[in-house]
């Protein structure tokens, strides 16, 4: 039963990441990959702690939605592809900024989830 | 072809969600290695894909399935950035420092591997 929301929110974040991906215009530099990236941290963070803070939200949203879209949204494989193909190329400085930026800004925006989901965890909703 | 990238993205997910699972319940200590294993493996498995597919081995289908589908949703950056952060939040420093580089030096490495062979 898990596996099956897990695999119905994975359906969708492939294919928005997808969708999304093909829409954002890149040159020497995958930055479509890395907005989608930084985009599903913020969410992740935001949204892990929003759903902690509420006793009423059942733990299968958390694997919809979570671990389902998101976690199929968002992707190392290509992170990590891309930065070897950028090396090969001799892009060193692009491959460098691309591994410096996914990985601060992914922490940075992971951590801004959370705290907007703090800021607002006394009200009614939740925010963002 | 959007449903050949839904398709492989619920296997990728499912299969995510069973081996981290799997991993979890098995090896409790700070260090995330469920998802550190599958992006290591997802990143293995797409540089593989991806040679294939530059020397027009696999259908763009199959490229699409496995690739964009599969290896995308295996793998995930949304969840290493919450344990990264999560494990900082507790003053592991050390460890989620450990967890990134461990991260990105065996990602590229993998992806880099599987090109190659």
């Amino acid at each position: 039963m898990h596996v099956l929301l897990v695999m119905a929110g994975g359906f969708f974040g492939a294919i928005a990441r997808y969708a999304l991906g093909e829409w954002i215009v890149t040159s020497d530099f995958p930055l479509n990959m890395l907005v989608i990236n930084l985009m599903g941290c913020f969410f992740l963070g935001w949204f892990l702690t929003f759903v902690s803070q509420r006793a009423n939200i059942r733990p299968e949203v958390a694997l919809l939605i979570g671990t389902g879209f998101t976690g199929s949204f968002t992707t190392f494989s290509t992170f990590s592809l891309e930065t070897f193909q950028l090396f090969q190329e001799g892009l060193i400085v692009q491959g460098v900024l691309y591994i410096m930026a996914s990985m601060i800004g992914g922490v940075l925006m992971a951590c801004a989830g959370f705290k907007l989901a703090v800021a607002y965890s006394g009200e009614g909703r939740g925010g963002g | 072809m959007i449903w050949l990238i839904g398709l492989g993205g619920a296997l990728g997910a499912a299969a995510r969600y069973l081996i981290s699972d799997f991993i979890k319940n098995r090896y409790t200590a700070l260090f995330p290695l469920g998802t550190w294993i599958v992006n290591l493996t997802g990143s293995f498995l797409l540089g593989l894909l991806a040679g294939l597919y530059l020397e027009n081995g696999i259908s763009d289908g199959l490229w699409l399935f496995w690739g964009a589908g599969f290896c995308g949703a295996f793998t995930t950056f949304s969840t290493f950035g919450h344990e990264t952060v999560s494990l900082l939040q507790s003053g592991e420093v050390k460890t989620a420092g450990g967890y990134v580089a461990a991260s990105i030096v065996t990602g590229i490495g993998a992806a880099a591997f599987g090109l190659w062979i």
